[in-house]
């Protein structure tokens, strides 16, 4: 696997947020959203979400890592550690 | 209040749903009449909502032998078996298990849950990966908290998902334990087995644990789950099962050919400090056991039962799961027909179990209807013709035109 940056993540993590998004179509995704009180995802749907970021980025996020993860900026420093192994 | 304050949407949520005057978690039975019937706010009511596939509940053999059990040996254990010792009982059924699905070791549990969370906790250790159906019960769930080994989640069903997350995983260390189930609690669906099976195959140090809780009783020639319908029975490492659903009791087990096996009794917590099973439990328990070996008419009896609500509910235009199985499970296109749904069939004198997310996979809400073999062909009939007027009621077929649903 070959090493990612966190600019080359970020977008796509943002593209996939949008998706999930429940607080209206055009909300500013930061590094410093959080996923529940601002973006409105309830902990199923972030179960979902994790699987679509998976998949996009050939990984898997251990469950015992998600609980740490509370912002946009947290989620996209994961995924980038993760598939740059 | 302030301590359970992160449960504030849970009491929202369940504030909400009674004042639209319905609680289905306050249902009380007020009085069981059959396996397929009770008294419910004053009225005699069919039961679809029981996972009593094969009715044993009132089978007179199993309670006799629960009666005449707790004479002998007395109502409970009052204790671990690790500190107060096994009963007789509990042995015996370790081998009537162990002989009935041809495995060296059976290891009983108090509840089907304890099984899954002390099977799960204790076999993976922190070196290793648990990979788990993403629908996978809570009991799996909890297990995979309550050990130390890194959680992995593969799409529901999809081996190839599973194959892909084991193939990333190759060079670690550690072993790779999936967890599936025979057939999911809340749709009905079987686990492909036989694909999972060839996935598992290709993998260094992976065992697959298979719940067959809805599935023991139900599937294959003399009810050993989905393993043997699918011929895979060598292939499973580990099988967890319930009494608590065919088998018409409670408790849990598990079973396997691991020679290491039976060092999980000394170290295997939610088996060490819990109260074992009462004698009288698994008197009926045993005897169950030996009825869905000896009796397959009760399973085929079952699956007519299927096969005929099944086909019933999908004529009138009921938005049904894709498999035939002892779970029929309805979708609904909301919380509020749902709970409405839900209550007016009450009314009408039919018992199923609404559920809604988290319970359910994609925020779904569903009918969960669950088929006994002992349900009457009549009695299914009228069952029917109840669902039939309560959708009319409630405009169910209306929004269901109108594709109105939350999940497409």
């Amino acid at each position: 696997m070959s090493t990612l940056q966190i600019s080359q993540v970020f977008p796509k993590v943002i593209a996939i947020l949008q998706r999930y998004n429940k607080s209206g179509s055009n909300v500013h995704i930061s590094m410093q959203t959080d996923l529940s009180s601002d973006l409105n995802l309830d902990s199923l749907t972030v179960m979902d979400l994790i699987m679509d970021l998976e998949q996009e980025f050939n990984i898997s996020i251990p469950m015992n890592v998600m609980s740490e993860i509370k912002t946009a900026g947290d989620l996209t420093s994961t995924i980038t550690k993760l598939a740059s192994v | 209040m302030a301590l359970l304050k992160r449960f504030q949407t849970v009491r929202r949520q369940y504030e909400h749903m009674k004042s639209l005057g319905v609680d289905p978690f306050g249902i009380k039975m007020e009085k069981l009449l059959s396996p397929t019937e009770a008294i419910i706010n004053g009225r005699k009511t069919i039961l679809i909502g029981t996972n009593n596939y094969l009715g044993l509940t009132f089978d007179p053999r199993c309670q006799a032998a629960s009666a005449e059990t707790a004479y002998l040996s007395g109502t409970g254990t009052t204790g671990s078996r690790i500190a107060n010792g096994s009963y007789a009982e509990h042995t015996t059924l370790e081998s009537d298990l162990a002989d009935f699905y041809g495995k060296k070791q059976a290891m009983v549990f108090s509840t089907g849950y304890q099984a899954n969370l002390g099977i799960i906790s204790t076999i993976a250790g922190p070196d290793d990966f648990l990979l788990l159906d993403a629908d996978s019960h809570a009991s799996i769930y909890d297990g995979a908290k309550l050990g130390t080994a890194t959680v992995i989640r593969f799409r529901h069903n999809d081996p190839n998902d599973l194959d892909r997350r084991l193939n990333a995983l190759q060079d670690k260390p550690g072993n790779k334990i999936i967890v599936l189930e025979g057939i999911y609690s809340m749709l009905g669906d079987k686990a492909p087995l036989t694909d999972f099976v060839a996935v598992k195959k290709k993998y260094a140090n992976a065992y697959i644990v298979l719940d067959e809780a809805h599935s023991m009783g139900v599937l294959g020639q003399t009810g050993r789950g989905l393993c043997q319908e699918e011929n895979v029975e060598a292939d499973i490492d580990f099988i967890v099962g319930t009494f608590s659903k065919s088998l018409g009791a409670v408790g849990g087990f598990c079973v396997s050919d691991s020679p290491e096996f039976d060092l999980l009794r000394l170290v295997c917590r939610p088996y060490m400090f819990t109260a074992s099973l009462p004698p009288a439990t698994i008197a009926s328990v045993k005897t169950a056991l030996r009825i869905i070996q000896q009796e397959p008419q009760l399973r085929y009896r079952l699956w007519q039962n299927v096969e005929f609500f099944y086909n019933q509910l999908a004529q009138l235009g009921f938005r049904l799961g894709k498999n035939k199985s002892p779970v029929v499970p309805i979708y609904l296109p909301n919380v509020e027909v749902g709970t409405l749904f839900w209550q007016n069939l009450l009314k009408n004198g039919v018992y199923a179990n609404i559920v809604m997310p988290p319970a359910t996979p994609m925020g779904t809400v569903l009918l969960r209807c669950s088929i006994c073999s002992a349900h009457e062909r009549q009695q299914l009939q009228k069952v029917v013709d109840i669902l039939k007027k309560t959708a009319e009621e409630v405009g169910y077929f209306a929004i269901h035109t109108q594709q109105k649903f939350a999940v497409a």
